[in-house]
């Protein structure tokens, strides 16, 4: 009734191709900008910033780049811990020996030797594909976080091998470091969740996106046509790992503080970001963000259910923690094999004919 | 219905309810690789403060609580955990994790709360002139290297020229920490190190072990934690490397370690720098108080073990830092600042640990503004298979300081300079 095309009339091919054709969807995404922009920086407290939002939109980062990989491109790929790493070590590396660049360059240019890093480890893409691709990008994981603990250049020759960010600022306000207030936190991963994933939606449309997907679909027929598979394959690599890159570089630099490459960047986070792509839905941009939602939200919700409101035992809470993710992961994989995303869109749906189904 | 709904779901984002009483957060893990060890250590943390609200009504009058957060020796997740705890009045952190250690030492700093880390974390947050809010007493990893170190020399006339020692170690922050130090040692005893790096968890490490048959080192030293330590006692055995020549640092030292070998560890040693059993006065209380009652930490299977001894030790230190702290500011009710003067006034006389009741069970910790760290002295202990218990070895020993002050200074300069510190005192 309220949600409909109806009356809401497209006079040009741009507004006809736009993201939200919904007027109701176009008005809450700005409102959910405006609330994320505008609202919440004032009242977020660094529980809520350090528990909460910054890891979600840090993972939801992560999510689109693999999901630019795996869901636009076809390429199946368990390097992400890996990569993440290199975004980590690049920004530390790049903090420490420039202090007097501002931090967005720097994590900018984390992502950029992520996605140099990316495009060399997706070099064999070019002639296995499937599972094959996915145990060779696992090599890039495990060489990866090898060589951050190996070579000490990497860790300024510290004794334990521990990275810590310094603090660093953007036009005098700390990013980095143990000073960082709550909203500063906040409102950097929210600008770069923001960007890249309007970065995201327009490269997916267009032509690289276009590119990417016939590829997916079934590339003898994508080069037959005219798509390059080394540029389309490579260029999806390269993009995707610029993502996961700046997804590591936050990781450490703004939320965690402190990190060492096995700990931080094993093998659990290529999976955790998997999961994440395969729960959301592969081939959306809303799919990568309600996927990192329901990994990083679910278990502090469970948990402050279970322990602070219930009062049961925290290892009790922990085990069932992962029982009950572990049964809704199943559950709604197989109620919507699609992911949350297509959840997302048949409600829509539903909702358009609302409440007049024919 | 909708916005209620929204209200509700966002309250349960968020922790429990503000509390008065002294709070001291137990940052634990009873779930994954780590799980076995956590439990006892959290138990035994927990037990003594609930002896002192049982006995003597806490401390000073007030209840100590010790809400507990379950980290799983993830650093994500203690993140999380401080970020839930702190807000409630918590007045000291003991997190039980090297990587989580070296997260919260920034995060504490910022927000003046103390971090204790016995015999764990950064090494040289033993100068205080640096690591204002970092408390490592009694004693931290390069002194633990260098106790080790002391005793194969004792063992081997005061000469290890020639000998090989190889060096297992958890492939992480924590065991990284003693490389530095077991290298200077090296250079000043002449003995040749092997280091043989084991990526966590550590269930898998044939190759290591074959590497150790191979290369026969005189005496293995090893810096495990969790399921690390039983594979490593087991590969050992199996290779039948002599166990009474294998030493493990105090976190490679607990029951659950030797346990699943069986007979086959009879003889293994490890370091410690508390007690272990429960013919300590104080348990005499423990019973009366917080066992028999059934108050006791899920259940109290594991009191006296030698991990519930050193959680329980932790929680001796951080109590007795709290009275300090209250003699020092003339009020029960004392913050997290208060707390850390207390922890640099600290002083844990031989006659101070009978009086508690538990005589001999640790070295004497002394604090001062430029040593957070204490003495450092630790002692042996040997695995008895047959009576299944341990049983101490040597007396205390000091670790060699000529060798660790200087390496001490150059670490935490160098964080200095990186974090912008200027030296207090």
């Amino acid at each position: 009734m309220i949600y409909r095309e109806a009356g809401d009339f497209k006079t040009s091919y741009r507004d006809d191709g736009q993201t939200f054709p919904i007027r109701l969807d176009r008005w809450g995404y700005y409102a959910l900008l405006a609330v994320a922009f505008l609202v919440v920086p004032f009242f977020i407290d660094s529980y809520w910033a350090n528990a909460v939002l910054v890891p979600f939109l840090i993972y939801a980062i992560a999510a689109i780049g693999l999901n630019i990989l795996v869901g636009y491109a076809g390429q199946v790929s368990l390097g992400t811990g890996g990569f993440m790493a290199v975004g980590a070590y690049a920004v530390y590396k790049l903090m420490t020996a420039f202090p007097g660049v501002p931090i967005f360059v720097h994590i900018l240019l984390a992502g950029l030797i992520t996605a140099l890093v990316g495009m060399l480890f997706g070099l064999p893409s070019l002639r296995i594909k499937g599972f094959y691709l996915a145990v060779a990008t696992l090599a890039a994981q495990f060489f990866l976080v090898w060589l951050f603990n190996k070579v000490p250049w990497f860790y300024n020759y510290s004794a334990s091998g521990q990275i810590t960010a310094p603090e660093r600022t953007f036009f005098g306000w700390a990013v980095t470091g143990p000073a960082t207030s709550a909203s500063a936190k906040y409102l950097t991963c929210l600008v770069f969740a923001v960007v890249l994933a309007w970065v995201a939606r327009n490269l997916t449309r267009g032509t690289v996106g276009r590119k990417w997907m016939a590829i997916r679909d079934m590339d003898i027929a994508a080069e037959i046509i005219g798509v390059n598979p080394l540029s389309a394959k490579l260029s999806a690599f390269a993009v995707s790992s610029f993502f996961i890159g700046i997804a590591g570089a936050l990781l450490f630099a703004v939320y965690l503080g402190a990190a060492e490459a096995s700990e931080a960047f094993g093998i659990n986070k290529s999976f955790l970001v998997l999961f994440m792509v395969i729960i959301g839905g592969l081939g959306s941009i809303f799919g990568s963000f309600a996927g990192a939602a329901f990994l990083v939200l679910l278990p502090v919700f469970l948990k402050n259910v279970l322990v602070a409101r219930l009062g049961w035992p925290t290892d009790l809470a922990a085990h069932l923690e992962l029982m009950i993710v572990g049964a809704l992961i199943i559950f709604f994989l197989i109620v919507e094999p699609h992911g949350l995303a297509r959840l997302w869109r048949l409600t829509k749906e539903k909702l358009r004919l609302w409440p007049f189904p024919h | 219905m909708k916005l209620k709904l929204a209200t509700a779901l966002t309250a349960l984002l968020v922790a429990g309810p503000a509390m008065a009483d002294l709070v001291v957060p137990n940052l634990s893990y009873r779930t994954g690789p780590y799980g076995a060890n956590g439990t006892q250590y959290a138990d035994g943390f927990n037990d003594y403060f609930t002896l002192l609200n049982e006995r003597d009504g806490g401390i000073g009058g007030e209840k100590i609580q010790t809400p507990e957060c379950e980290t799983a020796y993830n650093t994500e997740k203690g993140v999380e955990c401080y970020e839930a705890t702190k807000g409630n009045g918590a007045l000291v952190y003991n997190p039980l994790s090297t990587g989580i250690t070296y997260q919260l030492i920034p995060k504490v700093s910022a927000d003046k709360i103390p971090l204790y880390t016995p015999g764990y974390g950064r090494t040289s947050a033993k100068n205080g002139k640096v690591f204002e809010w970092v408390f490592n007493a009694p004693a931290n990893y390069w002194d633990g290297a260098s106790v080790a170190i002391k005793y194969l020399l004792d063992q081997n006339g005061g000469d290890l020229k020639g000998k090989k020692i190889a060096l297992v170690y958890h492939n992480s922050a924590y065991g990284k920490e003693p490389i530095r130090t077991l290298q200077e040692l090296s250079k000043k005893h002449g003995f040749t190190l092997s280091e043989l790096p084991i990526d966590p968890p550590g269930q898998e490490q044939k190759s290591q072990w074959l590497q150790i048959r191979r290369d026969k080192p005189d005496y293995v030293v090893m810096w495990g934690w969790g399921v690390m330590n039983q594979t490593a006692i087991q590969e050992a055995a199996n290779i039948r490397f002599p166990m009474e020549n294998f030493i493990g640092i105090w976190w490679a030292g607990s029951e659950v370690d030797v346990m699943p070998v069986g007979d086959a560890a009879n003889g293994y040693k490890s370091l410690t720098f508390n007690g272990v059993g429960t013919d300590y006065p104080v348990y005499d209380d423990m019973k009366k108080f917080v066992i028999e009652p059934g108050k006791a930490s899920q259940g109290g299977q594991f009191v006296g073990s030698a991990l519930y001894s050193r959680g329980m030790y932790a929680a001796v230190v951080i109590a007795e830092a709290i009275k300090k702290a209250q003699e020092l500011a003339g009020s029960s009710a004392i913050t997290a600042p208060q707390l850390r003067d207390g922890f640099e006034a600290l002083d844990i006389t031989p006659e101070r640990l009978t009086e508690i009741g538990l005589p001999d069970f640790g070295p004497e910790i002394k604090m001062s503004c430029d040593n957070h760290g204490g003495s450092g002295m630790a002692r042996l202990q040997q695995w008895d298979a047959g009576a299944k218990k341990w049983s101490l070895i040597t007396e205390f020993t000091e670790p060699d300081q000529d060798v660790l002050n200087p390496l001490i200074a150059e670490d935490s300069e160098a964080y200095a300079k990186e974090a912008g510190i200027t030296p207090r005192c």
